[in-house]
């Protein structure tokens, strides 16, 4: 994974891997159809003492953040077996990555601990553990060869 | 660790207005077992525009302590950003400040 100086991204996948991605994009989106409890990771509230306005806050955006996971989700299908990708691209393929992660990670009970000990050979969780460590693997290329691209900043901002 | 708020201008109050728009809310970021610590800090960059020193900072605060303010304005602005971090699958809420 690097950056370009056109500011594309150069992916480099062996096929294997590229295998395993595949079928993801689609039972993400197939889950986000549904009310299964790993999602709320995806949807955490905003107000966490006044239900009146949480339910506001859920209406407005919970619509527009499934929305751009399913576009995320649809970028990293059309371009699964791409070598290049655009700012636009590698940017979806970050937030589907998370996202994946997120509710693999949900669905593990991930806890830090996991990530120095891992798991007994013999656990039946080991497989989905190793394609969760996979995942975390690749985010981490993504997120260095776009941080390479972000302004150094000198502003202080609005913290 | 705490950043220094940024100024804010007060209007005098004359009684009629809703006094809750004016007040200023904050934004926390709270730890999970599962977010990489190289994406919370690019995520604060990216949102935030804060250098990455500031960022590593405020991540790191995340990391250690459990949570971190990261952020600070109107209750409309403090919804914008919680939903743009929760929209990065960050663990944010906002509260009166």
């Amino acid at each position: 994974m690097e950056r370009t100086r056109r500011g594309q991204y150069r992916l480099r996948l062996p096929p294997q891997e590229r295998e395993i991605l595949r079928s993801l994009p689609r039972q993400l989106r197939e889950l986000l159809g549904t009310s299964d409890p790993a999602l709320r990771r995806l949807f955490p509230p905003a107000y966490e003492d006044d239900p009146e306005r949480q339910a506001e806050y859920e209406g407005l955006v919970s619509p527009e953040l499934t929305r751009d996971r399913l576009d995320a989700l649809a970028i990293v299908e059309r371009t699964i077996d791409s070598s290049k990708l655009t700012e636009e691209e590698i940017t979806a393929w970050l937030g589907a990555l998370n996202d994946l992660r997120l509710v693999l990670g949900t669905r593990l009970g991930v806890t830090e601990d996991m990530y120095e000990e891992g798991l007994p050979e013999d656990d039946p969780r080991s497989p989905a553990f190793a394609l969760f460590a996979y995942l975390g693997w690749l985010e981490e290329q993504i997120v260095e060869a776009m941080a390479s691209g972000l302004p150094r900043g000198e502003g202080t901002g609005p913290g | 660790m705490a950043s220094t708020p940024a100024p804010v201008e007060v209007e005098r109050p004359t009684g009629h207005e809703d006094v809750e728009t004016d007040r200023l809310w904050v934004v926390t970021v709270w730890n999970d077992p599962i977010n990489l610590m190289s994406y919370v800090t690019y995520v604060l960059q990216k949102l935030f525009g804060y250098p990455r020193p500031k960022a590593h900072r405020l991540m790191m605060m995340v990391h250690t302590e459990g949570r971190a303010d990261v952020a600070h304005g109107s209750r409309e602005r403090c919804e914008f950003w919680c939903s743009r971090l929760h929209a990065h699958g960050l663990w944010a809420t906002m509260r009166r400040g």
